[in-house]
């Protein structure tokens, strides 16, 4: 796919720095942000920053992914709760797939995703690392 | 609101159509359904197509069909909800004839997907293209996940996860119509590669081309055609979160008991008056959530029905006589409505060797990406 750079630098927020919005009025977090809270309606949020553990909800080893994963598969992908109780879709990685269990505590780190389309862009983000 | 019935049924052959193109598929499963029913014209269509632009790059396609099905200059429009397109696109007629404004219409689904695009890639555009895809989710991913959730809370093996393959090839090995029109064993499905553990390649339905249409008018008016006509009781639809991650329960697709609840509130009826069922058996764990939600089994018992024969072909809810998506091949726009033309086909008793006895109100059950959309009807034989 044709590389699309104001649409991968509008998500860096999110993908470098786990920032978030906070409901005022429920206090439920979003992430990403959105302009409607999705528990109670509100337009109101308070910028928050995600905490950075978490536990790992379930998983799989991607062995078919698409074109611009292929050079990474396989690897392990997980739903994981973050203590706030923010979830989030990330590769679980520096793991031996055997370790893997539901339940286990995460914590995220900062690493290259993918490189996208023909130009290669370098593009970052979230992993998870499995804790101790 | 008037009721509606539909009339005419047609489909192609499910499977990799290398010599015929988007708009043949369609035109042949269109002019089918328009022969079964003995129509002479169609107001209007609807065309269920989740991306033609990135598999064939063709856009535009409402007009495109009504073009080269020569019924051009009637309205037609593409309808689009992922992998339940078809199904939508059905909802879009059905709504047209109640209101009164058409009397024929026609709704249709069609997919090319073998021409050589990445198509793990295009299927994944269904899921959220920023924070799922972008980290190398796949759909065989986003129900792996579901499947372990499932196998973590409720003790689901992959033996039961292989029963509803081996069950809906069964069925498969009987339709003419089927890309796989072939039985496997349990070890077939435990020994193909592993696609997304726990999925295995014969965990998942295949990538497929083909079409199908149905043609719906007004109760009142559904004998005076030729085509034998199946009331439609029940149209429902719902959606979600667009991310797995964002629901409460990983183990199910909740979007497939809110459309169930509608639909079985709106026929008025329960789940034991269902005789069969076709439902989305995208991945093995899709049709043990499915029948689940849909109210055959308790939550957690989905993997025991397929297992014990529950949902076989002679079973007390057969589900996917056509084979499903699994065996039948699943050509994301068309399988919602070929969904619709297997049941009509049971409750007209024209299933020949698949047939179900007594066959009197069936239910398909259609999703959208990891369960972000989904219908559900329910159809009762006249």
């Amino acid at each position: 796919m044709k590389s699309i750079v104001p649409r991968y630098s509008r998500e860096i927020p999110q993908r470098a720095r786990l920032e978030a919005a906070k409901c005022t009025k429920c206090g439920h977090i979003e992430f990403p942000p959105r302009l409607v809270c999705s528990k109670c309606g509100n337009r109101e949020f308070e910028p928050v920053t995600l905490q950075k553990t978490g536990t790992l909800l379930t998983y799989t080893i991607i062995y078919t992914p698409s074109e611009n994963f292929l050079m990474q598969a396989p690897y392990a992908l997980g739903i994981v709760e973050l203590d706030d109780g923010v979830r989030l879709t990330t590769q679980i990685v520096d793991v031996a797939f055997d370790e893997l269990e539901i339940g286990k505590r995460v914590e995220i780190i900062f690493r290259r995703v993918q490189k996208e389309g023909h130009g290669g862009i370098l593009e970052y983000g979230y992993k998870a690392v499995l804790l101790n | 609101m008037r009721e509606v019935a539909i009339i005419g049924v047609g489909m192609t052959r499910f499977g990799e159509l290398w010599n015929q193109s988007l708009k043949d598929i369609f035109v042949e499963a269109a002019l089918r359904a328009i022969d079964d029913a003995g129509v002479d014209h169609i107001d209007s269509m609807y065309v269920g197509s989740m991306s033609p632009g990135l598999y064939v790059g063709q856009e535009h396609i409402g007009s495109v069909l009504a073009d080269y099905l020569g019924v051009a200059p009637i309205p037609s429009s593409r309808v689009e909800s992922a992998c339940a397109s078809g199904s939508v696109a059905l909802r879009q007629a059905i709504f047209e004839v109640a209101s009164g404004y058409s009397d024929i219409v026609l709704a249709g689904g069609v997919e090319k997907m073998n021409d050589g695009q990445d198509t793990t890639y295009i299927l994944a555009t269904a899921a959220d293209q920023e924070y799922e895809a972008y980290f190398g989710v796949t759909f065989p991913g986003l129900y792996a996940m579901i499947a372990r959730a499932h196998m973590h809370k409720y003790g689901t093996t992959s033996d039961q996860l292989a029963a509803v393959a081996v069950k809906n090839h069964a069925n498969g090995y009987l339709n003419p119509n089927a890309q796989f029109q072939m039985k496997i064993t349990k070890d077939t499905v435990l020994n193909s590669t592993m696609v997304a553990d726990p999925l295995h390649l014969f965990d998942c339905s295949p990538v497929t081309d083909g079409g199908a249409a149905a043609i719906v008018v007004p109760l009142e008016m559904a004998k005076s055609f030729k085509g034998q006509p199946v009331k439609i009781l029940a149209t429902a639809q719902s959606s979600d979160t667009i991310a797995l991650h964002s629901r409460s329960d990983l183990t199910t697709v909740p979007a497939i008991g809110i459309a169930a609840e509608k639909a079985y509130k709106m026929a008025g009826l329960t789940p034991d008056k269902i005789d069969l069922a076709e439902v989305h058996d995208c991945f093995t764990i899709a049709e043990i959530c499915a029948t689940e939600e849909l109210g055959f089994v308790e939550k957690g018992k989905g993997g025991e029905a397929a297992e014990s024969g529950m949902t076989a072909l002679d079973g007390k809810i057969p589900v996917n006589t056509s084979g499903g998506l699994k065996s039948k091949g699943h050509p994301v726009g068309a399988t919602g409505i070929a969904q619709i033309a297997e049941i009509v086909s049971q409750l007209r008793g024209e299933a020949g060797d698949r047939q179900v006895k007594n066959a009197r109100i069936g239910l398909t059950q259609n999703m959208g990406g990891s369960g972000g959309s989904c219908t559900v009807h329910i159809l009762e034989a006249m």
